[in-house]
C-alpha cells in the first residue's frame, strides 16, 4: 500500500477537481430536478387525464431503466443526429449539447426529476382529507388550497424519501466518469489508478470521500427534518 | 445492422443472468446480516452494522472497479507470494455477481431485518414453547410470514438491482449496453441501440414488478386487511 501517492500535491488537486465535479453536477442536476419534478408531481395529481398518462409514462420509463442507458443516450444518442448536429456549433440551446457537462447534467436532472415527481406525488395524494376540505370550507379556490395547505405539508412529508434520492442522486453521480472527459471523483480515481497502477489507493480513497459527503448530506437532512418535520415527531413529554 | 439485435438479445441473458446470481447473494447475505444485527452479540451487531452503513454510502461504480482492479491485483500479489508466476485475470462476470450481490446485501439486510422485527414477538415464542430449535422456528414459523413483510422493499431493492447489472458493462463485461454501446460506435446510429435496451430492460422490470406483485397477493392471502 503506497498511500502517499495519493496525497502528492497533483493527485490531491485531481481528487480536489473531482469533488468540485461531482458537487457541481450534484447540487445542479438536484436543483433542476426539484423544478421539474414539482411541475411533473402538480400533473400527475392534477385534473387532466392526458397529462397525468404522459407524466406517468415518462416517470415509468426514466424509473425503469438504468441511469447509465439514458446518459448514454443524452451523450452519444442526441449529440449524433444530424438535426442536432446542424445547429450544435451556433444555434443557442443546442450548443450545449457539445459539452460532456451539460449532457450529463441533463440525464442526471432527468433521472432525479423522475424519481422525486412520483414521491412528492405520493406526498401530495396522502394529504389529509380534513385539511383539504377545512381550506374548502373557507372558500379556497383549488389554486389556493395547493399553495397554502397541500404543498407546504406534502414537502415537508417528502424530506425523508428525499434525503434517501439525494444520496443515491450522488452516488450516481459516479456514472458522469462514463462520459468521457468528465473529470469526477471516480474518474479522478480511475486516472490515478491508470497513472501508478495502484487500485486499492485510487478507489478506496474515492469510497471514503463518498462516504464522508453521504454523512455530510445524511445529517443536514437530519437537521432538516428535526426542523420541518417537528409536529410530527413523537412527543418527548 | 439486424445482427447487432441479436447480439443485443444475446446479451440480454447475459444481463439475466448477472442479476439473477446477484441476487442469490444478495439475500444469502441479507439473511445472515439481518440475523446478525438480531443476534444480540456485540460484535455481530457491529460487523453488521459497520457492513450496511459502508455499502451503503459508496456508489456501486466505486466498488465494483475496486473489487475487478483490486482483486485482480490482490490475487496476484497472493499467487506471487506462495511462489507462483501465474496472472490470473479476474472474471467481469463473476466480479459483477459478486460486487452487485455483495452490495444489495446491504440493502437486503435492512429489508429483512425489518420484516423479522414486524412479526408479533409471540409468535417466535409459541414455537419455542413448542420445543422447537432456533433453525426449525426460523424455517417453519419466522420465514414464512417475514416474506409478505419483506416483499415491498425486495421489489424495490430487486428493480434497483436489475438497473445496476448496466454497471457491469465498465467493467468488460459483454451483456446488452456493452454490445450495444460497441454497436452504436460501429454504425454510428447510436440512438436506435440504446433505445432498444433501454426498452429490454423496461420489459425486465415490469414483467418482474408483475410477477412480484402476484407474489405479493398470494402472500398477504392471510391478512386481514381493513377498509376504511
Amino acid at each position: 500500500m503506497k498511500w502517499s501517492v495519493i496525497f502528492e500535491p497533483q493527485n490531491l488537486a485531481l481528487y480536489g477537481n473531482g469533488i468540485l465535479t461531482t458537487l457541481g453536477l450534484l447540487f445542479s442536476s438536484l436543483g433542476i430536478g426539484a423544478v421539474l419534478a414539482l411541475i411533473f408531481a402538480l400533473a400527475l395529481t392534477g385534473p387532466w387525464a392526458p397529462l397525468r398518462w404522459i407524466v406517468g409514462a415518462y416517470t415509468y420509463v426514466v424509473r425503469g431503466t438504468p441511469l447509465l442507458i439514458q446518459v448514454y443516450m443524452i451523450y452519444y444518442g442526441l449529440g449524433q443526429l444530424e438535426w442536432i448536429q446542424e445547429r450544435w456549433n451556433d444555434i443557442w440551446p443546442w450548443t450545449y449539447f457539445k459539452e460532456p457537462f451539460f449532457c450529463a447534467l441533463f440525464a442526471f436532472s432527468l433521472n432525479t426529476a423522475g424519481y422525486t415527481a412520483e414521491m412528492l406525488a405520493g406526498a401530495i395524494r396522502e394529504t389529509n382529507a380534513g385539511e383539504i376540505e377545512a381550506a374548502q370550507a373557507f372558500g379556497m379556490s383549488r389554486f389556493q388550497v395547493m399553495l397554502r395547505v397541500v404543498l407546504p405539508s406534502a414537502l415537508r412529508r417528502t424530506l425523508p424519501a428525499y434525503s434517501n434520492e439525494v444520496v443515491m442522486m450522488l452516488q450516481s453521480t459516479s456514472l458522469a466518469s462514463a462520459v468521457p472527459s468528465m473529470l469526477d471523483v471516480t474518474a479522478a480515481a480511475s486516472r490515478v489508478y491508470s497513472d501508478y497502477y495502484l487500485p486499492f489507493e485510487a478507489y478506496i480513497a474515492a469510497a471514503f470521500i463518498y462516504l464522508v459527503a453521504s454523512f455530510c448530506l445524511i445529517a443536514v437532512f437530519r437537521l432538516a427534518e428535526r426542523r420541518f418535520l417537528a409536529y410530527l415527531a413523537p412527543r418527548k413529554h | 445492422m439486424n445482427g447487432y439485435y441479436f447480439t443485443i438479445l444475446h446479451g440480454a441473458v447475459l444481463t439475466v443472468g448477472v442479476s439473477l446470481l446477484a441476487l442469490l447473494v444478495s439475500i444469502v447475505l441479507g439473511l445472515l446480516g439481518a440475523a446478525a444485527k438480531l443476534s444480540g452479540n456485540r460484535l455481530l451487531v457491529a460487523v453488521a452494522t459497520a457492513y450496511t452503513t459502508i455499502i451503503r454510502g459508496i456508489p456501486d461504480l466505486v466498488l465494483m472497479l475496486l473489487v475487478f482492479y483490486g482483486g485482480t491485483i490482490g490475487l496476484n500479489h497472493l499467487l506471487a507470494a506462495l511462489g507462483s508466476n501465474g496472472n490470473v485475470d479476474i472474471n467481469p462476470f463473476f466480479a459483477g455477481v459478486l460486487t452487485i450481490g455483495f452490495i444489495y446485501g446491504a440493502y437486503m439486510t435492512e429489508s429483512f431485518r425489518g420484516a423479522i422485527l414486524s412479526i408479533p414477538k409471540g409468535q417466535m415464542e409459541a414455537a419455542w414453547a413448542f420445543g422447537m430449535s432456533r433453525v426449525q422456528t426460523f424455517v417453519r414459523i419466522t420465514a414464512p410470514q417475514m416474506v409478505r413483510y419483506a416483499l415491498p422493499s425486495f421489489t424495490n431493492n430487486w428493480l434497483v438491482l436489475i438497473k445496476a447489472t448496466a454497471l457491469v458493462s465498465l467493467i468488460g463485461l459483454k451483456e446488452m449496453t456493452y454490445v450495444a454501446k460497441q454497436a452504436s460506435a460501429a454504425t454510428r446510429s447510436p440512438f436506435a441501440f440504446f433505445l432498444f435496451t433501454a426498452a429490454l430492460f423496461l420489459v425486465y422490470t415490469t414483467v418482474s414488478l408483475y410477477a412480484l406483485r402476484k407474489l405479493n397477493a398470494r402472500f398477504s392471502l392471510g391478512a386481514k386487511r381493513a377498509t376504511l
